[in-house]
């Protein structure tokens, strides 16, 4: 079994020769050794419905950690605020001690944090190098005025390009490079997708649904992707609803319902916790409806 | 009339000033709807502004080149203006703020307040403020046939005009090629496909969508001083009409193409008059009177569209394989 990936061939992180989980308490909102995201009191209201409301939540670095929870949990909108695609009312979070508070999706995913989305976005009428390169952080020549001037980002445009198709090979997309993303499967535009997030060397990358919508052929490799970036010293951070995937590949998992953090632990023994069977299964769920005559 | 004065009159059209101030103004709108995917519905407001910018500057006796800056800074401003509350939201918004400005433009230049500036509803006469550019022409100031066609050397629709509209027309396009080549043209075709995907990556698409707005209204608003120069400034000629000719044409050559608002502005042109004299010549008076013969024809403008995006929405220099994708 690939399960786990063994801590000690984790990669760059130092603390990793032993499991940084090893003295985290199995509570909701469990403090962590190494922290690079925490938030605090985050509360997103719709009208009448509070529908995130986290005290307290750290992500470990260098680990999978796994946002897990019933339909209308929050885990979505919990993501989207964290990325700075929607606003909560209140709260303070942050990303390796830089505040994310007020901050535009394009600046929280400058200072090192790329999301993917639950629907793909794969840029359709692009090819698919044309979305790597899109990608890319800090391209000069996607300034107007010295878009101008090939000579300014020529050079960078081949560094860019030569990146983008060492992770394509990786992704086993290359063959592809020329093909307009619309014209790639489901499966494969998640894998584009995640390799364009990967074009900007993220500290952290952030899965929604990583799985949904992909043929079981292609879940294993996804798998492996996933593992293969905290290999490298990537964090992630991903919200999914298929169990099988969460327990094979994540360090920790966080379970939300009706959007408070409920549990956190290690995959194989949250589901086992109480407050996560009856968010799951209902408070009543093993009283026989027939006792009460 | 017979079929060679016809094809005189459909051969003009090829080269004719006015093509190319309406492709040069289609390059702005490529810009706009090709590369970023901004539905830009007023962009007669755009040529309306650099036209009146243009003409007032020069007949206050600004000069040429100060008429050319206020034009364009006009047009700055207006698209800043139009973009600043629109290009947050979801791009219908733009669409209709834009259609309404452009009327808004055409009424208030139209209106009996501001007569001393605008002129009115009459408008600027061409007298007033052609003489700067007319007096740089290098051909005599005569009538000169090429070939089957004659046309003044200076004055108003000239040979210099044609000269010189059809060098900004491809200095434009050349502008529209580099920058669509670019870092900075692929942003904004990210943006065009999906908008969450290119802030996901880091990119502020507010700013680049603004940028593409500005770029491609200044070159909106000389394109409406291109025309101008063989016409009057009216304000009534830069109604919603223009603005639906522009969209037609750039849609028939093919968005997003460099080459597609030059070509579709020629064929419009040419098919526009085509129809017109084919009308006049086969339909008979009975049938259709002569002053039924020009709202037929633009019925038919309407027709085209409506074909176009049904039949053949990348144009005809659009690529088939990007249409074969819709999602």
């Amino acid at each position: 079994m690939t399960d786990k990936a063994t801590p000690a061939k984790s990669g760059k992180n130092p603390k990793s020769s032993k499991d940084p989980f090893a003295n985290v308490p199995h509570e909701p909102g469990a403090p962590k050794m190494d922290k690079i995201i925490v938030a605090d009191h985050v509360k997103r209201r719709f009208g009448g419905l509070t529908a995130v409301d986290v005290a307290h939540f750290e992500v470990q670095r260098n680990a999978i950690t796994a946002l897990i929870g019933p339909n209308g949990a929050g885990k979505s909108t919990f993501f989207n605020l964290l990325t700075g695609f929607d606003r909560p009312q209140e709260g303070e979070w942050s990303f390796n001690g830089f505040s994310l508070h007020s901050k535009s999706p394009a600046q929280v995913a400058r200072s090192g944090m790329v999301r993917t989305f639950q629907l793909t976005k794969a840029l359709s009428r692009m090819t698919v190098m044309e979305n790597m390169r899109l990608g890319a952080a800090q391209q000069v020549g996607e300034n107007f005025f010295r878009a101008l001037f090939p000579a300014l980002w020529r050079k960078q445009e081949a560094e860019i390009t030569a990146k983008a198709e060492e992770l394509l090979v990786r992704f086993k997309l290359d063959a592809k490079k020329n093909d307009y993303a619309g014209e790639l499967s489901g499966g494969q535009r998640k894998l584009l997708e995640m390799a364009r997030a990967l074009m900007s060397d993220p500290e952290i990358v952030m899965l929604d649904e990583p799985m949904a919508g992909v043929n079981p052929a292609l879940t294993e490799s996804l798998l492996d992707h996933i593992v293969e970036l905290k290999k490298e010293g990537v964090t992630v951070l991903f919200v999914e609803h298929d169990m099988h995937m969460v327990r094979r590949i994540s360090d920790w998992v966080v379970v939300m319902a009706e959007g408070k953090i409920i549990a956190e632990g290690p995959p194989d023994t949250v589901m086992a916790n109480a407050a996560v069977q009856d968010a799951y299964l209902g408070s009543h769920h093993d009283t026989d409806l027939f006792e009460e005559r | 009339m017979d079929f060679a004065d016809l094809f005189t009159d459909a051969g003009r059209e090829i080269f004719a000033p006015t093509t190319a101030a309406f492709a040069l103004a289609a390059i702005g709108l490529n810009f706009h709807f090709g590369l970023t995917g901004l539905l830009n519905m007023g962009h007669a407001g755009f040529m309306l502004v650099g036209m009146y910018g243009y003409a007032i500057t020069v007949r206050e006796g600004g000069g040429m080149v100060l008429g050319l800056i206020v034009a364009m800074l006009l047009a700055v401003v207006f698209g800043l203006i139009l973009g600043w509350p629109t290009l947050k939201l979801r791009g219908d918004y733009l669409a209709i703020v834009t259609i309404a400005a452009a009327e808004f433009v055409r009424f208030l230049g139209r209106s009996s307040v501001m007569k001393n500036i605008t002129g009115g509803s009459t408008g600027i006469r061409g007298s007033d403020y052609k003489e700067p550019f007319e007096s740089l022409s290098p051909f005599p100031s005569e009538q000169i046939t090429i070939g089957p066609f004659t046309m003044h050397g200076t004055a108003s629709t000239s040979w210099f005009l044609v000269l010189v509209g059809w060098s900004v027309v491809g200095l434009f396009a050349l502008l529209f090629w580099r920058l669509s080549n670019s870092p900075w043209g692929r942003v904004l075709k990210g943006i065009r496909e999906d908008e969450d995907a290119v802030r996901s990556l880091g990119k502020n698409v507010y700013a680049y969508k603004m940028q593409a707005l500005v770029i491609g209204g200044v070159i909106g608003a000389l394109g409406g001083v291109l025309w101008s120069f063989s016409a009057a400034v009216q304000p009534d000629s830069m109604g919603r009409p223009t603005t639906f000719w522009l969209w037609t044409l750039l849609l028939l050559g093919g968005a997003a193409t460099v080459f597609g608002p030059i070509l579709g502005s020629i064929i419009f042109w040419t098919a526009l008059v085509l129809v017109r004299s084919l009308a006049a010549m086969f339909i008979p008076e009975t049938w259709m009177a002569a002053t039924e013969r020009e709202p037929f024809s633009l019925v038919l403008v309407g027709v085209t569209l409506m074909l176009l995006v049904i039949f053949r929405p990348q144009g005809i220099l659009g690529n088939r394989r990007e249409l074969a994708i819709n999602d």
